[in-house]
């Protein structure tokens, strides 16, 4: 680790006179192996290393800062200075603009949370093998109506970062993570249903196969049969795993900088009542559950927790430095970036739903008739956090006398995401950590259009 | 494609690694016992720049380059990559990769590769080559064109892009192919603000070309689109729920055919029964209007390429005849199963990824309707002008596509501006439903995602009508 901070603080001394230089720095390594039919279909190895560089100077004639970003996929040292050459070279393009800037350490001391289970480098690449192959043949053998295993795989990798700037951030961590998914096929004569199922976890030794093989066999067995829902406007309670998909949209319309560049819904309503009083939302990258969980930000500086929506009232935005200077606000820890070939923006990790009194159960006894979704699709097509606009593709039972009932398919549900958050009506108490940058918990929504025969 | 203006710098001829090393490689690579080895070696140059809320934000230039080895035993495949492309490094990869082989024994094999055929840039004007000032002045254009298509435009967001990706693919199969892939693209979104909230328009040119893109293309009229697409919705009404007929407009995307059946004709699905096209070549799939196209080697589309990235050419390949099954696409993997040759369909995001089975362009041959008269001939049903994203699961046929632009059709008439919406319906049953096909047929460039990688696609059709799909709108 400390070799790869010393990579970054390398460049970073090479900065020039007046010139702010950032260099981001990652390594890592990943395993994958794909079970079919009692076989390994793929085994996977690999290793990669790669460097994002920033270089901020100051414009011409005083009218703000301009910033350049170059990247390459190796360490190799002439690669690097070229990736400095180029990255100075962009900044001459930029627009001059008094808020661009490198991040300045804030004080804020980085959460001590350990996202490295040394239990990772025990399993052998036959454990590994091992682990897949149960998982399939688990699924396999867990229900008659299971006919097909279309992929079920392991994964884990370990990943370090070293981040270093001419503004004296100087951060390095380092994570591991393992990971089991399973996709099944249920059948029926000509029918065929799909349910998926996984576990992840900071090491292969932590994780729950039977628990993935079991919700994948459920979540399929239970839709065979399905038939169409009738075009009606009900209550609709969506899955954890999907809402943990859709609080990851109603997070983007949270970032600072879609805010600040107007194309936030949120926009200029801090201190309203956006929500039912129900529903408070949080993101707090230093809960350790969290699947992206993080003691640094894309940007060096701690990540910490901030609160969005407080009891339906709309609190406050996640903000990186830049989108922070622009809304005159200080950053809250919140840049993340894809890797190293992209640069940091606002946005969230780890938000959650304060958890409310009933489980899944108490809710469906609670909403009576309704719909119960348990998969969407179509969430990039059919989801607008600029405008709100909400319809998606699902899967699900109805919900009848208070529990679920028949399997239902080929509908979407619509409405937009403001009126949803106004009309939640129950907030699950089984909060669980998805991959993902959301918890999920059972959600009841009012007032949805479901769109069937 | 004119060669004669190809700046092709100096040492671009040379093959990303050299003959007599791959052969060395591959020969470690068989030498447990394999069926076979293949080394991809990758070189990616990327640049992009953005303008957002009227500001030029940081240029990027990317570069990437390496190899994936890819061993193949029995039914197992064994993958490693690496960035590092010198002979100890590939042997390193090669070594890892062959791990799958256990048996042992595979004995000293040779490895003899055919002689070099040296791709050169499909591209007239190399990105590489053109002044970082000139791509922004694009950018520049478009965001005026965008703010000047009306005051309701509170927010404009102009992206330009480049990659230049040289590959060289070698197996123990006796290939030895090179690429040299350009893709230029340019996309404008739009922000309007009403009383009602906020609308977005999205507009985008993308092809299989260099910056001569942009002799043929009118970014202020692309600009003025998506803006205009942003501002028409800020007045649009609640798009309807339930079953209704749906026309699509020719160049609206294409991607219902992409999800509907493309997806599901990928020989990977079909071999592991996960798709509900399994087992039906030869029956009657879908409308006689139907003839499907899956084509790589429309020149200057998004997804052109002169060989897959398992080396094989890009072939035109007729997937549904009239409405009638004809074949699949494949890949080395799944058509070694079948004993057949690859349709050309092998594709892979980048050196890190194994290849699998994908679409490149996808289209609906045109038809003899005018597409007015398809139009004229609705009595009520929703006009899509223009399509978003889509999804599919291929085992239960069911699918979802989004639009962008829609409108009401009354009384055969298009009239009021809809929100967005998506669609869903069932693969087979609708491919059954389509009963007008127009003549007005153009290509769409798209990305499409599969099992974690993308690759970039061209998806098409002509106007087109469904007898009935269900929208999933908010309205009653």
């Amino acid at each position: 680790m400390t070799e790869l901070l010393d990579v970054a603080q390398g460049v970073v001394d090479r900065a020039r006179p007046g010139e702010g230089v950032e260099a981001y720095v990652a390594r890592g390594t990943e395993t994958e192996v794909r079970a079919y039919d009692g076989r390994v279909e793929q085994l996977a190895a690999a290793s990669s290393a790669g460097i994002g560089i920033r270089v901020v100077v100051p414009a011409p004639g005083g009218a703000g800062n301009q910033v350049g970003f170059a990247w390459a996929g190796s360490l190799e040292r002439d690669v690097i200075d070229q990736v400095l050459a180029d990255a100075r070279d962009n900044a001459a393009y930029a627009t001059p603009d008094p808020d661009v800037a490198l991040a300045e350490p804030d004080g804020a001391a980085p959460a001590e949370i350990d996202l490295w289970d040394p239990d990772f480098s025990r399993l052998s690449t036959d454990q590994k093998i091992q682990l897949a192959l149960d998982l399939e043949r688990a699924v396999r053998h867990a229900d008659p109506r299971i006919r097909q295993v279309d992929a079920a795989d392991y994964a884990d990798g370990h990943r370090e970062v070293a981040l270093a700037s001419t503004t004296g951030i100087r951060a390095a961590t380092r994570r591991t993570s393992a990971f089991l998914s399973v996709s099944a096929i249920a059948g029926h004569s000509a029918e065929s249903q799909t349910g998926s199922g996984f576990s992840v976890g900071r090491a292969g030794s932590s994780l729950d196969p039977s628990e993935a093989a079991r919700s994948a066999v459920e979540r399929a067995v239970r839709m065979l049969g399905a038939g169409r829902a009738r075009t009606q406007r009900t209550v609709v309670v969506f899955d954890p795993r999907v809402v943990s998909t859709l609080l990851g949209v109603v997070s983007a319309a949270l970032s600072g900088e879609a805010v600040v560049k107007g194309r936030s819904f949120f926009a200029g309503r801090v201190g309203e009542q956006v929500a039912a009083a129900g529903v408070t939302l949080v993101e707090d990258p230093t809960d350790p559950r969290a699947f992206r969980a993080a003691a640094y930000d894309g940007e060096g500086l701690a990540c910490r927790p901030t609160r969005l929506v407080d009891a339906g009232v709309l609190s406050g935005f996640v903000y990186d430095t830049v989108s922070a200077r622009r809304a005159g606000t200080t950053s809250t820890g919140s840049g993340v970036r894809g890797g190293y070939s992209s640069t940091p923006a606002a946005g969230c990790r780890a938000v959650a739903l304060a958890p409310g009194p009933l489980d899944q159960e108490a809710i469906l006894r609670s909403v009576g008739e309704g719909l119960y979704v348990q998969s969407v699709t179509g969430v990039h097509s059919g989801v607008n956090p600029v405008s709100g606009d909400f319809s998606v593709g699902a899967v699900g039972l109805l919900v009848r006398t208070g529990a679920l009932a028949e399997p239902v398919r080929e509908l979407t549900v619509a409405s937009t995401l403001q009126r949803m958050l106004q009309s939640v009506v129950h907030v699950g108490a089984d909060l669980a950590w998805l991959p993902g940058t959301a918890a999920g918990q059972t959600l009841a929504i009012a007032d949805m259009q479901v769109s069937g025969a | 494609m004119q060669q004669a203006s190809s700046k092709v710098a100096a040492g671009d001829d040379a093959p990303l690694i050299e003959p007599p090393v791959l052969e060395r490689v591959l020969q470690v690579a068989v030498r447990r016992g394999a069926d076979m080895a293949e080394v991809f070696a990758e070189d990616r140059q990327t640049s992009g720049a953005s303008l957002d809320g009227r500001k030029v934000e940081a240029l990027s230039s990317g570069r990437e380059r390496g190899a994936g080895i890819r061993v193949v035993v029995g039914e197992t495949t064994g993958f490693a990559h690496t960035a590092d492309l010198s002979e100890q490094g590939l042997l390193a990869a090669a070594t890892a990769a062959a791990a799958v082989a256990r048996q042992g024994g595979g004995g000293v094999r040779e490895v003899a590769l055919p002689a070099r055929r040296p791709a050169g840039p499909g591209a007239e004007v190399l990105p590489s080559t053109v002044a970082k000032a000139a791509k922004l002045e694009l950018l520049a254009r478009a965001d005026e064109a965008a703010r000047a298509a009306g005051g309701a435009i509170t927010q404009v967001t102009a992206a330009y892009g480049d990659v230049r990706r040289r590959v060289l693919v070698a197996s123990t199969d006796g290939v030895l192919a090179e690429d040299d892939q350009v893709r230029t693209r340019l996309n404008v979104l739009c922000v309007a603000s009403g009383d009602a909230g906020m609308q977005t328009g999205y507009e985008s040119v993308a092809r299989t070309v260099g910056f001569e893109l942009f002799d043929r293309v009118d970014v202020d009229e692309l600009a003025r689109t998506a803006a205009a697409r942003a501002i028409s919705k800020l007045s649009a009404r609640p798009a309807p729920s339930g079953e209704l007929p749906v026309v699509l407009a020719g160049g609206s995307g294409g991607i219902l055919f992409h999800e509907a059946c493309g997806h599901g004709l990928e020989a990977d699905h079909i071999a592991k029964d996960a798709s509900v096209y399994t087992g039906r070549v030869g029956e009657l799939v879908a409308s006689p209007l139907v003839t499907l196209v899956d084509d790589g080697t429309l020149v200057g589309e998004w997804g052109n390429f002169a060989v897959d990235d398992e080396g094989r050419p890009a072939a035109r390949n007729v997937l549904i005849d009239h409405g009638i099954l004809t074949d699949y696409m494949w890949d080395w993997l799944r058509a070694r199963k079948e004993g057949r040759p690859s349709s050309g369909n092998g594709r892979r995001q980048s050196y890190r990824h194994l290849p699998m089975v994908r679409m490149t362009n996808t289209f609906l041959l045109p038809g003899p309707e005018d597409p007015e008269e398809i139009v004229a001939q609705t009595p009520r049903g929703v006009y899509v002008a223009k399509l978003g994203g889509g999804q599919v699961n291929t085992t239960t046929g069911d699918f979802v596509f989004g639009t962008t632009e829609a409108y009401l059709i009354e009384n055969g008439r298009i009239t009021e501006p809809l929100r967005d919406a998506n669609l869903i319906g069932n693969g087979p049953e609708i491919l059954r439903r389509v009963d007008a096909v127009a003549g007005d047929f153009s290509l769409t460039p798209g990305t499409c995602g599969k099992d974690g990688q993308s690759v970039p696609v061209g998806c098409g059709q002509a106007t087109l009508r469904v007898t009935g799909i269900t929208v999933g709108g908010t309205a009653a």
